[in-house]
């Protein structure tokens, strides 16, 4: 669901076929039927945004089998691995209870503290502006790993009877969603729900597992990160977590998407997924940052030892224990700067300046007629790409009018520079440059390393208090090669981590993982996640295949664990669950967890050790659980904190939508959506006549992304050569549309003319005994290139989730008429 | 077995075509070939011996519609793209094999009106998990054999009236060519590989060859040299060891490069693991192997066949091809005729003029 997983991966997709062919049901559940429907064995056509409905029907019907109440695989696996059994507050309420909303709705923000295990409290809570602090962090973009609580360990019924223990809490919030319900909101028969489910769980169990894969079509939404949660929940009841073939396949991988939050490129994140310090006094000092954003235990639990290891990866001998490792050196976050906010900033003249590598908001980000406009107003753009795209151009139109100063840089491509890749499984892949770029082509990793050094060279002679922290940054790359680029191996040992007093010779000496870091400044390390990968050869060269795991193949965060969390591939007492699915166990005389892959769980943990919660740390959490991210190891069916929308997923309306739920009359959409009500940036509204279809927007396998690597390549552009919509025969009947026929798209936004591809691959649906149709534009086009066409997210608001700023792409609304547009 | 040996055009090619790919200049360097070690044995799992004939099992219930082998195609062979135009023939922009395009992706859309609505998904039944063995149902359809009959699972993807198919198309390298038999100048020839060349240096562009072929493969390129193209099945990367660029890119194995004889066994056994799930399945130019629905024995089969679950015309393929030159047989024959005619006639003209 949310992937169109045959035509965005094709290659990750030959895995799926092969199971198909060994006999794997291929469920497929979207909006469109697509190259990924063609192969499943069932397909669903769902009303686009409904997906948190159809999953909770899934969970409902689940929880109502016979098979899984009386399959004791079930009861252990959830009963032992996620937090079903734990209480929650007393004063918690449901979103049933209070018509649309949980306990701590505080009029624009929650204060979840009634969301909370029975008798604990978080450490944020004690702050003394605790509700101002709610209130900010629920408009910006950052929220705590938080895991730090006082009081507990909360009680907890392993019979799963009491009322308020999680999986019933849950139950309750879930009872809503009968299969005959979501039919009313997603357009799916009740009986078809009821069958997917039945298949789920059939192939669920001890002996068999389920994985549910998806991409930007569960995350481009306002709910987005509430969808995958659902789908979490759903896995882990079944028992698809931590097992093989299990688990959620979030399909990333374009080409590093996953190394590029690993290593972040995002504003609120520091490398390993460390919370960048806010203006908040919660992060007022590395003591204050490390109370609040450290776990009481877990992995968060060295938090400092990251954070110190990270600071003096930067600043070197600059981070000392006196001035708490230059924490102050950071940069703080003040508000949300995120992807919009920038925009916005441009319009109002608050922004002047804008680098883009290998970015092309004039096609790829939402509302781009307004993001055109904006790159408009500044005083200078930057851009790096290997072809002059739509946003290197922002000046074509109406010169005269544009005063910013654009400078394009031609960047190399990949095969021109070293480096590496993390696919969708974390497996970290070098590759190695095979030509020198030509002329003034230049790697991004050159660029920003001679950037930098000019900037230096600049601030070299500041006397300014604020200028240390450049001085302080340290930036001893080597370089190699005719062009002196900056030496990418010794970045990914730093990255790896060393201890900072050398060894014999002035050597480094590499740390083995990040099990060796240390909170006292007597290691460095780039990121915590990623410590292993270079303890002296770079891993991430490995080149040994096979046909299971492969764990010789490059390097698997965290510590070339290919499986994550799979502790859970062996029951309480740690034996495999059967010999099919036989991967990791405890071997009772080696008095270890043994098995294919690297176990991710402290190696010699007992399976029955209850875990010693004032020890603090991996010793504080217990032999039956698995998920160490989260400071009671257990999964979550139930989030005590992490998300700002509620503790459970709970079906809204996307923003823009021409239906009414039934669910809750008030509101009917996301109550902590963010959104921008600014001129250029209106909105359709909910079941609004002006605007009354369903648009989706989707990707093809001819085309990546914005189109700047594949519309300026004629054995790609041949193949999907211009703007086209999916219409159903039925829509275009009714409105007058032929097939190749100019058809004209609008929205509050603008228009957006594009071909009419009339086919029966889409369908109008029934929604409360109305029909809804449904449209299709794929968004790789744009003005410049060999084929051309008007950009899909022309149409497109900025509106987004609150969790992490994503926006809603795939389901919004919009109006379709013949002809081409004014 | 009548056929390519007759022809004179195809009698000595080989030690030609070596000479020329396998030197640079000078005398042939014929000492690393077949290259002792070779890709082919890593990415398609057979080793490139020439004399054996090689082609591919395109197998379309594994496609996914990707066009890999068509982009690798191009690459590899450097060829243009063709007019960058909207088909509206469903996600199909290319249309048609040509000069230019040797490896084509088709796209069926084949539903129903009433599409994705009350499917008849059968109960799932956990003691047929895990389903699918693989037994074989012999060479052809039993008796009692019903489609969709036999069932387990929804199989969407091959349910008529609900499924989108994909197929790549390619040159057939027919074991009794007509290209070759049409070709005057002696420049479409049978190489070593048992593939069907066009020499481009031998090409004169007159277009027989066009004409000949059953299929619509060859065409001449009137916008560029003039010269009739198609699929060389790689011919230049199996001298070297490597499996043609199309089969190597295919990330799903719908299309298998190797042996022709190897593969028609695997296609065998696929045939008959489909039948099993209750997929009418065949094979289309294995020259009489489980060929239910259509018949290229007149081609004495095709070095490139396909695996499909529709009718051929469904994927644009003709049910029976036809070789030109079996229809020069009755042509001459009503040719003489007439003549025998014309001179009876002529004779009898003649006779009545002197009995006069």
């Amino acid at each position: 669901m949310g992937s169109n997983f045959a035509e965005c991966h094709p290659v990750g997709f030959r895995f799926v076929m092969r199971a198909r062919e060994k006999g794997a049901e291929v469920i497929h559940v979207d909006p469109r039927f697509s190259r990924t429907s063609a192969c499943a064995t069932q397909y669903a056509q769902i009303r686009a945004g409904t997906d948190i409905a159809f999953l909770g029907a899934l969970i409902n019907v689940v929880l109502h089998s016979e098979r899984w109440n009386a399959d004791p695989f079930f009861h252990e696996y959830v009963s032992h691995f996620t937090n079903a059994a734990t209480l929650i507050e007393r004063d918690f309420r449901d979103v049933s209870e209070l018509s649309g909303y949980f306990s701590g709705w505080e009029d624009g923000f929650y204060c979840p503290d009634t969301w909370q295990y029975e008798g604990t409290q978080r450490v944020v809570h004690m702050n003394s502006d605790y509700e101002e602090l709610c209130k900010v962090m629920s408009s910006e973009t950052h929220s705590l790993h938080g895991g730090r609580t006082v009081g507990g360990p909360p009680p907890r019924d392993p019979s799963l009877r009491d009322p308020r223990c999680v999986l019933r809490v849950m139950e309750r919030h879930f009872a809503a969603y009968t299969p005959e319900a979501a039919a009313e909101i997603c357009g799916v028969s009740a009986e078809q729900i009821r069958h997917i489910a039945e298949t789920m769980l059939a192939n669920s169990g001890r002996d068999r597992t389920c994985n549910v894969a998806y991409a930007l079509g569960w995350t481009q939404h306002t709910t987005g990160p509430q969808i995958i949660a659902t789908a979490a929940i759903l896995q882990l009841l079944l028992g698809n977590i931590g097992r093989p073939g299990g688990g959620i396949q979030a399909l990333r991988g374009h080409a590093t998407i996953q190394g590029s939050t690993d290593i972040p490129t995002l504003y609120d994140l520091l490398p390993g997924y460390l919370h960048m310090p806010t203006h908040l006094p919660t992060h007022e000092s590395l003591d204050s940052y490390v109370a609040n954003e450290g776990g009481s235990a877990g992995q968060w639990s060295y938090t400092r030892e990251y954070m110190v290891s990270l600071l003096k990866a930067y600043f070197g001998d600059a981070a000392t224990p006196e001035n708490d490792f230059a924490y102050d050196y950071l940069p703080r976050i003040t508000g949300d700067h995120s992807h919009f906010p920038m925009f916005v900033a441009m319009h109002e003249k608050r922004m002047e300046g804008l680098v883009l590598m290998g970015q092309n908001p004039v096609v790829g980000g939402p509302n781009s007629g307004y993001a055109l406009d904006g790159m408009r107003a500044l005083r200078w753009l930057v851009v790096r790409d290997i072809f002059p795209i739509e946003s290197a151009v922002v000046w074509r139109e109406h010169p005269e009018e544009c005063a910013t100063e654009v400078f394009l840089l031609p960047a190399a491509t990949v095969v021109e520079k070293d480096g590496s890749f993390t696919n969708t499984n974390r497996v970290v892949q070098w590759h190695d440059k095979a030509v020198e770029p030509r002329e003034d082509v230049r790697s991004d990793a050159w660029f920003i390393h001679h950037l930098w050094l000019r900037l230096k060279g600049l601030y070299a002679d500041s006397t300014e208090a604020r200028d240390r922290p450049i001085q302080a940054l340290t930036w001893d790359y080597p370089t190699t090669g005719i062009h002196e680029d900056p030496d990418v191996d010794a970045v990914l040992r730093e990255v790896n981590g060393y201890y900072t007093e050398p060894g014999p010779g002035g050597k480094r000496i590499q740390v083995r993982g990040f099990a060796d870091l240390a909170a006292d400044g007597s290691t460095a390390c780039g990121c915590w996640l990623y410590s292993g990968i270079h303890p002296g050869v770079n891993l991430a060269e490995k080149r040994e295949g096979d046909d299971y795991i492969a764990p010789n193949w490059g390097f698997s965060w965290p510590s070339n664990v290919r499986l994550l969390y799979n502790r859970a591939s062996a029951d309480s007492r740690g034996r495999p669950w059967s010999e099919r699915k036989r991967y990791v166990w405890w071997d009772e005389g080696l008095a270890r967890w043994v098995g294919v892959d690297v176990p991710d769980f402290p190696a010699t943990k007992r399976p029955d050790d209850p875990g010693d919660p004032e020890a603090g740390g991996m010793a504080a959490v217990s032999g039956d659980s698995p998920f160490l991210m989260k400071p009671d190891g257990k999964g979550w069916l139930f989030f005590p904190f992490g998300m700002k929308d509620g503790p459970l997923p709970t079906h809204y309306e996307p923003w823009e939508t021409p239906v009414r739920s039934a669910l809750h009359a008030d509101p009917q959409r996301n109550p902590l959506t963010k959104v921008w009500r600014t001129p250029g940036n209106a909105y359709n509204g909910v079941d609004n006549p002006k605007y009354p279809y369903v648009l989706t927007t989707f990707r093809l396998t001819e085309h990546h992304t914005a189109g700047g690597m594949t519309r300026w390549n004629s054995w790609l552009s041949e193949l999907q050569p211009g703007a086209f919509v999916e219409v159903s025969p039925e829509l275009a009947e009714s409105l007058d549309i032929t097939h190749l026929g100019w058809v004209t798209l609008s929205t509050a936004r603008g228009e957006a003319e594009a071909r009419a591809l009339v086919t029966r691959r889409i369908r109008p649906l029934t929604v409360k005994g109305r029909t809804i149709h449904q449209i299709g534009i794929p968004w790789h086009f744009g003005s410049e290139g060999l084929v051309v066409g008007d950009a899909a997210n022309l149409l497109a608001s900025m509106v987004a989730d609150p969790n992490v700023s994503i926006h809603e792409a795939k389901a919004f609304t919009c109006n379709i008429r013949p002809g081409r547009r004014s | 077995m009548e056929g390519t040996g007759d022809l004179p055009s195809t009698a000595a090619p080989r030690g030609e075509i070596q000479e020329r790919a396998g030197a640079s200049g000078g005398a042939p360097d014929r000492s690393g070939y077949p290259p002792a070690e070779q890709e082919a044995e890593l990415t398609a799992g057979t080793r490139i011996t020439p004399g054996r004939a090689y082609g591919f099992f395109t197998d379309t219930t594994l496609c996914i519609g990707c066009k890999a082998c068509q982009v690798a195609c191009k690459q590899w062979n450097n060829l243009p793209a063709s007019d960058m135009r909207l088909s509206g023939d469903s996600y199909d922009n290319t249309r048609r094999l040509s000069a230019t395009t040797w490896r084509h992706v088709a796209f069926i859309e084949q539903f129903d009106e009433s599409r994705f609505e009350g499917l008849e998904v059968p109960p799932v039944d956990e003691a047929k998990l895990p389903r699918r063995s693989a037994t074989a149902l012999g060479e052809n359809l039993p008796a009692d054999f019903e489609p969709w009959g036999n069932l387990t699972t929804s199989e969407q993807w091959a349910r008529p009236g609900q499924r989108w198919i994909f197929m790549s198309d390619v040159c057939k390298h027919c074991r009794d060519a007509p290209c070759l038999e049409a070709c005057p100048t002696g420049s479409i020839i049978r190489t070593e590989f048992d593939s069907v060349y066009v020499q481009q240096d031998v090409c004169n562009g007159c277009g027989y060859c066009v004409s000949a072929c059953p299929f619509g493969v060859v065409d001449v390129d009137r916008e560029g040299d003039g010269k009739a193209h198609k699929c060389t099945l790689c011919y230049d990367r199996l001298k070297d060891g490597m499996e043609p660029a199309c089969a190597k890119a295919c990330p799903t194995d719908s299309i298998r490069f190797g042996p022709v004889d190897e593969l028609v066994d695997l296609a065998r056994e696929r045939v008959a693991d489909l039948r099993a799930r209750g997929i009418p399945a065949y094979l289309y130019g294995s020259n009489g192997v489980l060929e239910e629905e259509c018949d290229t024995t007149r081609l004495d089969g095709l070095n490139c066949f396909f695996l499909l679950i529709d009718r051929p015309e469904v994927y644009n393929l003709p049910p029976v091809p036809h070789r030109p030159s079996s229809e020069t047989g009755p042509g001459l024959l009503s040719v003489a005729l007439a003549a025998g005619g014309l001179v009876a006639a002529a004779m009898l003209a003649f006779a009545g003029a002197s009995g006069e």
